[in-house]
């Protein structure tokens, strides 16, 4: 059952990756790419992470795995916000 | 994990690794090789990781990616402003490539014929049979600071050599403007944690993967951080104790090694008994050097405040 539940969750999280990559890719302009980006960044490794936390031995492992969603979280958060000011600010100059 | 799903993951990391590094010589744009080389970095972790070498792996993560991507992404910055030439064509490029290719055919002239030795030498097993007299339990630790301790005083020089190198170039690269409050803010929950966790992998170094250098890496990382949040300094202290900062790496290395010798040992030939201690000791001091060596490697030349502010004021009299 443990297990059914994180390759559910893992396969989930995979698909976001996906998604986001090809979106990446794809997406026309530097905006929505980083809104492609950040969602796999966020929900995909935080599915990832759940799915993985259901395999580990013990609470410890389980909070280092929330630790470095969490702090993806915050890096990716702020970079995204970074490159989108950077980016709207060199448009605004002409 | 062994068997085929293993095999089939190093063999996608190992073709990744040879793209990406295509990737990062044919890039034609300074910055975009930077950013290809920066995962490079990080991927060729995940391959020491794999390879069951998470000292290696630690190191190169926070020194091969981190540290040296933000090093030459401060250098691709500088060199946006002065006017791009095409890399190609020039006569040094054609002499760089020549001797780049002559080393790579020693090299693996050198592992084609290290691979069939029929008794080949193995130190592993001599390290372990010493291990308990060398004060750590981590037999990587054991290695550089202890049986091959000389090596990690000359690294230590270099990097000494280095910083002072790095002060002759010039005054520090201006400074970056104001930080937006998010980066303030990450910076402020960042660093302590980056400070937390370079003090574990200090401690952590005796008896686990970690040690002086992947912990002077991530304190390293923290004044990075702090630069770019538009911290003037970086969080290096000013004047004397930035000065002994640097030094004290080698200088308590040295210092030990010769406190030794009047004991009676050789030179680094640590007492067995005090030997954790002093190792410890040791790495604590080459983590501040190596932490402000890096500093002001991304500082790109003579720190503000490496001069205490007392001769300024006189030299500005003068």
């Amino acid at each position: 059952m443990t297990d059914l539940l994180t390759l559910l969750l893992v396969g989930t999280g995979l698909l976001f990756y996906l998604a986001g990559s090809i979106g990446l890719l794809r997406l026309p302009d530097l905006y929505t790419r980083l809104h492609a980006l950040t969602k796999a960044d966020n929900l995909g490794l935080g599915l990832l992470v759940a799915g993985l936390a259901l395999q580990a031995e013990n609470p410890a492992a389980v909070l280092k795995l929330v630790l470095v969603w969490l702090l993806v979280l915050a890096a990716s958060g702020t970079g995204a916000h970074l490159i989108a000011r950077r980016a709207r600010r060199g448009e605004d100059r002409p | 994990m062994s068997g085929p799903p293993g095999l089939l993951l190093d063999g996608l990391l190992a073709l990744l690794l040879l793209g990406l590094a295509a990737a990062v010589i044919t890039s034609r744009e300074p910055l975009r090789g930077v950013i290809l080389f920066i995962a490079f970095g990080l991927l060729l972790a995940l391959v020491w990781a794999r390879l069951g070498a998470p000292d290696v792996a630690l190191a190169e993560a926070a020194i091969g990616a981190g540290l040296s991507g933000a090093l030459l992404l401060a250098a691709a910055r500088d060199e946006r402003g002065e006017a791009a030439q095409p890399s190609t064509g020039r006569p040094g490029t054609v002499l760089l490539a020549l001797l780049a290719a002559g080393f790579g055919l020693v090299l693996a002239w050198a592992l084609a014929a290290s691979l069939p030795a029929a008794d080949p030498v193995r130190l592993a097993g001599a390290v372990a049979e010493q291990l308990p007299r060398s004060g750590v339990t981590n037999p990587v630790t054991a290695v550089l600071l202890n049986f091959r301790a000389y090596d990690t005083l000359l690294e230590l020089a270099v990097l000494l050599v280095a910083l002072l190198g790095i002060n002759a170039l010039g005054a520090e690269r201006p400074a970056y403007g104001p930080a937006p409050a998010l980066l303030s803010g990450l910076a402020g929950w960042l660093v302590p944690l980056l400070l937390l966790t370079g003090a574990y992998l200090l401690w952590a170094g005796a008896h686990a993967p970690g040690g002086a250098f992947q912990a002077g890496a991530l304190v390293a990382a923290a004044g990075v951080l702090l630069r770019l949040a538009g911290v003037r300094a970086a969080g290096l202290p000013a004047g004397l104790p930035l000065r002994l900062a640097a030094a004290g790496g080698v200088g308590l290395f040295l210092a030990v090694g010769l406190a030794v010798t009047l004991a009676g040992n050789a030179f680094l030939q640590y007492p067995a008994d005090a030997a954790g201690l002093l190792i410890l000791l040791i790495e604590s001091a080459a983590v501040a050097a190596i932490a402000a060596a890096l500093v002001i490697a991304f500082l790109g030349g003579e720190p503000e405040r490496w001069s205490p502010p007392r001769d300024r004021s006189r030299s500005g009299e003068a």
